[in-house]
């Protein structure tokens, strides 16, 4: 491929940038914009199924029948969005089983969030509230994302997650109804949470490296500092309804900026989670796999029925598939 | 069988929502064969409504062409399993909260 | 693009376009309870001895609560996503019948519902789920164990469900209104719920040597809970004669003529296996449990019984 012909794809991929259309699957793309999509949109495809287990931890102890009914559906939907997510990956060359070996060889991240424990049923609400409602100020903007597959499954994410939040804050304001137990429930997991949600935000803008290249490709549409604030200006009208109190003695509203003042959360802890020292870490993953592993004999029991059924779809075998997922990978950055 | 069985292909899902529209292309899944591929369209992406006509499509079945795919070289998901056909757009403003 | 083609091409205007579709519901978006029993009369048949209908209701209610517990705890740990989340609708459904069938076990005959503290906001349907022992448990004993690998759980949902759905269908034509309605939305929830499993286990059946061992295997955990399912506790057989409750010893033939076309094509023999045994001349019906139970229902109560006076 020659030096010009490179440079007229750039300049068509930056005009359609500029112009605000999506890139779709099939047009040319510079091959570090289809990595960071791949790695931050598998990373978004993990935490979501990921996220499935902190929650679930409490369905077969829901203390009523209807939260039971909520709470199975919501962790169902995090299934879905999970699906939705490696699909739009898919689309980019890179299959749910890379991802997924990815995940639990732990070469992929997912949000650090999901590596802290759910210590009572308070959880499930503080979770839907403030880790959901986290997720959708990271989210919404990407619904505007560049690359068009990603765009279309956060539409529907987005829709569904606004949902979750709702049901989080509604369950904590009827806790809060209940008796004083009840309440301090409530508060204890406000005060183990809000921090951890601050920071799923990433890093100050000032130690984000990605973040200028991610908004310049219409990736990234706000900084994390943005983000945060934005978060932040949200969630102090709604502890106030709730009526619990956020655990930021410094947390004040700044008539100059028209903003809240807030503390940071504790950067070092977020970056030892990140790196594998949070309280779950190990747990997390060792569950995927366990899953993942569990269920082989299964997917391969339905593909070789499928084959026996219909032997002309098996053959000729994909020929990307057939491949370990590091050649695959090797193939496509080369 | 070789181990490249435990994934199984990937399906694009079209719905049509209500008599009167074309099927739509909502998203993809897995499956192992056609049947399943219906049935997992109908647990993922409906509430298992009966007046719901699905359609379930391998993605390596469909042949689609792109405007800007001037040139096969610069086309990379072209040799690639996982061609999905041309998506459709969808409005900008979506409602949320 | 034209309002009009932008109408028929937009991927999501069929499913989100809210001028059109007030009730998105048949999407998988988010979750929504309507309640189908809108309209329908919840007065005791002429006749019935609202005791007998109370103990009927919690007998299918309690069927269907504990098998969607364990169906539950394969949420995040089913062999794929597709499967998780196919798992978990088969669940949801079977918890919303549970829930009809407790709430109507309470409207029927409200000295069902254990004792709370004074002014406690637990609704009866969740006082009846949380807070009876498991002897006052009236569900079928198949639906207690562990979950074991997924053939075991193929297996105990093809028994469960084919069992279930004759009853369903026959309740379609109860003189109780309620279990009537309960049942109509019943039956086509659990006719998927026996598609999936017959499915299932023709695959695995047919799949790898693997599969077919893991299904024989869990054929053998399986089916010595068979025979229970249809012998007739005395409510039943009453309930039957009335016209509001179906004997279950009345289904076994179809059972097992839809059980032997599933073994058929999947190659399996209908097993011959020596079946569990009376307690004290009990079974599940008469609250007579496996010692798995009381392990789930300490799990599942804890959180409720810890806060007997609790609002969630």
């Amino acid at each position: 491929m020659t030096t010009a012909q490179d440079e007229d794809l750039l300049a068509g991929f930056e005009a359609t940038l500029a112009r605000h259309e999506r890139i779709e699957p099939r047009d040319w793309m510079p091959e570090r914009y289809r990595r960071t999509l791949v790695r931050q949109i598998a990373q978004h495809a993990h935490s979501e199924i990921i996220g499935m287990q902190p929650e679930g931890n409490w369905i077969t102890r829901a203390p009523s029948l209807r939260r039971k009914a909520i709470l199975l559906a919501k962790v169902q939907d995090e299934a879905g969005h999970g699906l939705y997510l490696y699909s739009a990956c898919e689309t980019l060359g890179t299959s749910r089983r890379e991802l997924t070996e990815m995940l639990i060889s732990g070469k992929q991240k997912y949000s650090s969030i999901f590596n802290y424990p759910t210590l009572s049923y308070a959880d499930v609400g503080t979770i839907g509230w403030l880790v959901d409602g986290a997720a959708i100020c990271n989210q919404v903007p990407l619904c505007r994302t560049s690359y068009g597959p990603y765009g279309r499954s956060m539409i529907r994410i987005c829709k569904e997650e606004s949902f979750h939040q709702r049901q989080g804050f509604e369950l904590l304001a009827t806790m809060m109804r209940g008796s004083d137990e009840q309440r301090a429930m409530v508060q204890e997991s406000v005060d183990r949470f809000w921090w951890p949600a601050l920071m799923m935000f990433g890093p100050p803008d000032a130690e984000s490296p990605n973040t200028a290249q991610s908004m310049a490709w219409g990736i990234k549409r706000d900084t994390n500092d943005e983000l945060r604030q934005k978060f932040v200006d949200m969630s102090v009208p709604q502890a106030r309804a709730l009526g619990v109190t956020l655990p930021d003695p410094d947390l004040v509203w700044n008539q100059e900026r028209g903003h809240h003042d807030f503390a940071q959360p504790d950067w070092e802890e977020f970056a030892a989670v990140v790196a594998g020292g949070g309280p779950c870490n190990a747990q997390r993953v060792a569950h995927r796999r366990e899953a993942h592993e569990n269920g082989a004999w299964v997917r391969e029991a339905a593909a070789a029925f499928a084959a026996r059924q219909f032997p002309v779809a098996e053959e000729p075998a994909p020929a990307s598939a057939s491949k370990p997922p590091q050649e695959q990978e090797q193939e496509r950055e080369s | 069988m070789s181990e490249i069985l435990d994934e199984w292909p990937l399906y694009e899902i079209f719905v049509r929502g209500r008599r009167g529209l074309n099927h739509v292309h909502v998203g993809s899944l897995h499956a192992a064969d056609d049947e399943m591929a219906l049935r997992h369209a109908r647990d993922v992406y409906t509430r298992r409504n009966e007046g719901v006509s699905i359609w379930a499509v391998r993605s390596d079945a469909i042949a689609a062409s792109s405007p800007d795919e001037k040139d096969p070289l610069f086309a990379p998901s072209c040799d690639k399993v996982y061609r999905h056909p041309t998506f459709y757009d969808i409005p900008e403003d979506v409602p949320h909260m | 693009m034209t309002p009009a083609d932008d109408f028929h091409d937009s991927a999501y205007d069929g499913l989100l376009d809210h001028h059109t579709v007030a009730d998105d519901s048949q999407w998988a978006f988010g979750t929504e309870f309507e309640d189908p029993l809108a309209g329908v009369d919840t007065t005791v048949p002429a006749g019935e001895d609202p005791h007998a209908l109370a103990a009927y209701c919690l007998m299918i209610g309690d069927d269907a609560l504990v098998n969607a517990h364990r169906l539950s705890e394969w949420c995040s740990r089913a062999p794929d996503l597709e499967e998780d989340i196919a798992l978990a609708n088969i669940a949801l459904d079977l918890l919303g019948q549970a829930r009809l069938l407790l709430a109507r076990a309470a409207t029927a005959s409200p000295d069902v519902v254990p004792p709370l503290p004074p002014g406690s906001p637990v609704p009866p349907e969740d006082a009846l789920a949380f807070f009876r022992d498991d002897a006052a448990f009236r569900n079928v004993r198949l639906v207690e164990g562990d979950n074991g690998d997924f053939a075991v759980t193929i297996v105990r949902l093809l028994l469960f469900s084919t069992w279930r759905l004759a009853l369903l269908e026959r309740l379609q034509s109860s003189r109780d209104q309620v279990l009537a309605a309960v049942a109509a939305k019943g039956v086509k929830e659990v006719t998927y719920h026996r598609d999936y499993a017959a499915r299932w286990f023709l695959t695995l059946s047919r799949g790898t040597e693997e599969s077919r061992s893991r299904v024989l295997a869990g054929l053998d955990a399986v089916w010595r809970f068979h025979d229970e399912l249809f012998v007739p506790t005395r409510i039943e057989a009453s309930l039957a004669d009335s016209g509001v409750g179906v004997d279950p010893a009345t289904v076994a033939e179809e059972v097992a003529g839809l059980l032997d076309e599933v073994f058929s094509v999947s190659g399996v023999d209908r097993p011959d296996l020596p079946q569990v045994g009376a307690v004290a001349g009990g079974r599940g019906r008469d609250g007579r449990h496996t010692e798995a139970f009381s392990h789930l229902l300490a799990e599942m109560q804890s959180v409720a019984r810890a806060h007997p006076s609790g609002r969630w």
